[in-house]
């Protein structure tokens, strides 16, 4: 293909046409379809009927939803902080193991992701239970004087979802930790800067993009999260998915399903682009 | 709703369908007139999980061996999602199943959207066993489901955390201490409106006003503190009362009894105002072309042989009155109780659903 980057003429276009037909069929149509339904009417007691009218977008501007969403946002970008905050130091002392330790550490990781949500939500759940859980071993240990439930709450929310969203945050990172060029951290030392001084200076520096899209990707992934929070949560604690869940299986109210998925749609997009934009600005 | 997992089985069932297609092929090839019998066969729905295992192991293989009719067992998914499904089928001329066991919410919605058809109680004589407030009807009278089975929520408790059962719903409010409830988490699955209004109210009336809900659910609100749990999945709850995590709650009846059987320490107890009684109807949709053979199963299920049957083997309260039927005291309370239950008013949830279930959102995530 010499140097040519981009394809020209109808040929050339013709290997992309494939995915771009699948992306329309399993994609755009589906969403195309829950836009249209977000308009229509929704008939108490009964169905929908196919209208164009605001009303169920007015429904979800009301305190008690907006209330959720924002709640659920607050949620999903502390998980992220906390997650990428752990993963960029793991991946990066993962990197400096034994190409033999590498592998038997990712493997591990990647075996985490057959756990499906109901499953990871469960383990929590008993673990941090007070008949089965941690705090029993606490009691042995004499930290505290009876077993404690701490499962449902928000920290076990937020727990259980840097858990389910770990195995990914690594596998984004790693790439980019194992092409990081050694001598430039080698360089840092030799002028006399710190170990932790060299990661926070150097390391997560050159890492910038890839920790910004692991954010994105945790914060997108845990909005998507509907099981955990009736597992680990507190009603307070519910994310808007719950609510989507809920108006869609328990109540009929597939056209409020769709305009709330649609709206909070929008609105993480909007953030991951302002994250984007404010991130993005120079190149490392 | 009650007793699912989700589970949906696409392949399984388009496989069925192909290969029910190519055996009508090679009947039409070879002409054989020795199939007709065997032609006779309808799918039946049923929550997937315990119900649907239940239903095909004790109770299709006797349909077919008293009618001829072969079943095809099928596993609905939670909630009102069949509901949708069926809809949305309806509306392409399909019936995913020609007979459905649908909770009382989605059986008015379907109603309401004129989804059922009219079944021909004429055909059906065992039908008109059942409590005739339980039929389904459309406003001109025309029946759009006939009871298939009841359940009960009832008070349960683990039995070594409360030495002595609680005699009344007011358990929850003043006798169960902190964060030591699981209830369930929506206002159209836990009845808790339906409770206390016959708890702490005259009755149910109060529920007709929107002032009336709003005072109910102040009352519901008080019992917060109390809540350790509002649970959307049985097993999770179960699980937790088993154990003493959650040692009191709401939940089924027939369930705590077979755990107790178990041996687990719970125990259910129906209060001295009424245990919930909750139902599945039996209901066919417009898009069914074998409203024939729908109408024998239904009738075979209304058979009080078989609501013993039901009984004794799934585990389901009788939707016909207990003197048709040969059940002993024991299996009767398995089940069921002499004490008046409280029957959900189920245009809270319809009618005014989405007031009420916004009103209950607010409420318990407040």
């Amino acid at each position: 293909m010499s140097l040519q980057t981009r394809p020209r003429g109808l040929l050339q276009h013709l290997p992309m046409a494939g995915p771009a037909l699948v992306l329309t069929v399993f994609f755009l149509v589906p969403f195309g379809i829950m836009v249209a339904y977000s308009f229509f009417h929704r008939v108490e007691g009964g169905f929908y009927e196919p209208a164009f009218e605001l009303a169920n977008y007015a429904r979800f501007l009301t305190p008690l939803f907006l209330g959720v969403l924002g709640f659920s946002l607050t949620v999903c970008a502390l998980a992220a902080v906390l997650c990428t905050a752990a993963a960029v130091p793991f991946t990066w002392f993962l990197a400096r193991l034994s190409p033999r330790g590498q592998t038997a550490w990712l493997v591990f990781i990647l075996s985490v992701l057959s756990l499906s949500e109901v499953i990871i939500g469960f383990a929590w759940s008993t673990l941090l239970s007070r008949s089965a859980g941690i705090s029993n071993l606490f009691v042995a240990l004499g930290l505290i004087e009876t077993p404690q439930a701490y499962s449902p709450s928000f920290l076990a929310l937020l727990l259980g979802m840097c858990f389910i969203t770990f195995p990914y945050t690594v596998l984004v990172l790693y790439p980019s930790v194992t092409r990081l060029d050694p001598e430039v951290t080698e360089a840092a030392r030799t002028l006399g800067a710190s170990p932790l001084r060299t990661f926070f200076t150097v390391v997560v520096p050159s890492l910038r993009q890839a920790v910004l899209a692991t954010l994105v990707l945790v914060f997108v992934f845990t909005l998507g999260v509907y099981v955990l929070p009736q597992l680990l949560g507190e009603p307070q604690h519910w994310t808007l998915s719950v609510f989507i869940t809920d108006q869609a299986i328990y109540q009929s109210n597939i056209p409020f399903a769709a305009a709330v998925a649609v709206f909070l749609m929008l609105v993480s997009l909007a953030l991951i682009g302002l994250t984007l934009l404010a991130g993005g600005g120079r190149k490392p | 709703m009650r007793k699912t997992t989700y589970r949906y089985d696409p392949s399984r069932r388009t496989v069925l369908k192909f290969s029910a297609a190519a055996a009508a092929a090679g009947v039409v090839a070879l002409k054989a007139p020795s199939v007709f019998a065997q032609d006779r066969s309808i799918k039946v729905g049923t929550y997937g999980g315990y119900f649907e295992e239940s239903f095909r192991k004790h109770i299709f293989p006797e349909f077919t061996k008293a009618t001829g009719i072969t079943v095809e067992s099928v596993p609905e998914p939670t909630g009102e999602a069949w509901l949708v499904q069926l809809e949305q089928a309806a509306k392409a001329g399909v019936a995913p199943a020609d007979v459905n066991m649908i909770a009382q919410v989605p059986m008015i919605r379907g109603i309401r959207g004129d989804l059922w058809q009219r079944l021909d109680m004429a055909k059906m004589p065992n039908a008109a066993k059942v409590f005739e407030d339980y039929l389904n009807t459309y406003p001109d009278g025309g029946v759009a489901g006939v009871p298939a089975v009841a359940w009960f929520i009832t008070l349960v408790t683990n039995t070594e955390t409360y030495a002595d059962a609680p005699q009344s719903w007011k358990f929850f409010w003043d006798g169960a201490g902190k964060n030591s409830l699981g209830l369930l988490a929506l206002a159209s699955n836990s009845f808790m409106l339906d409770i206390a209004a016959k708890t702490y109210f005259p009755g149910q009336d109060v529920l007709k006003s929107e002032d009336g809900i709003q005072k109910v659910l102040d009352k519901i609100a008080e019992l917060k503190p109390n809540v350790a749990l509002w649970y959307r999945d049985e097993g999770q709850f179960q699980n937790a009362l088993q154990t003493g995590e959650i040692p009191a709650g709401q939940y089924y009846h027939d369930v705590t009894g077979l755990a107790a059987a178990d041996g687990f320490p719970v125990r259910s107890t129906f209060p001295q105002e009424g245990g919930v009684a909750d139902r599945g109807s039996w209901a066919v949709t417009k898009a069914c072309k074998k409203v024939e053979e729908a109408q024998v199963f239904i009738d075979y299920m209304c058979q009080p042989a078989v609501q013993a049957t039901l009984a004794r083997k799934v585990g389901t309260a009788p939707v016909i009155p207990r003197d048709l039927m040969d059940l002993s005291a024991e299996e009767f309370a398995a089940v069921s109780s002499d004490t008046a239950p409280i029957i959900p008013d189920y245009t809270l949830y319809t009618d005014k659903g989405d007031w009420v279930n916004e009103r209950w959102t607010a409420m318990i995530t407040g």
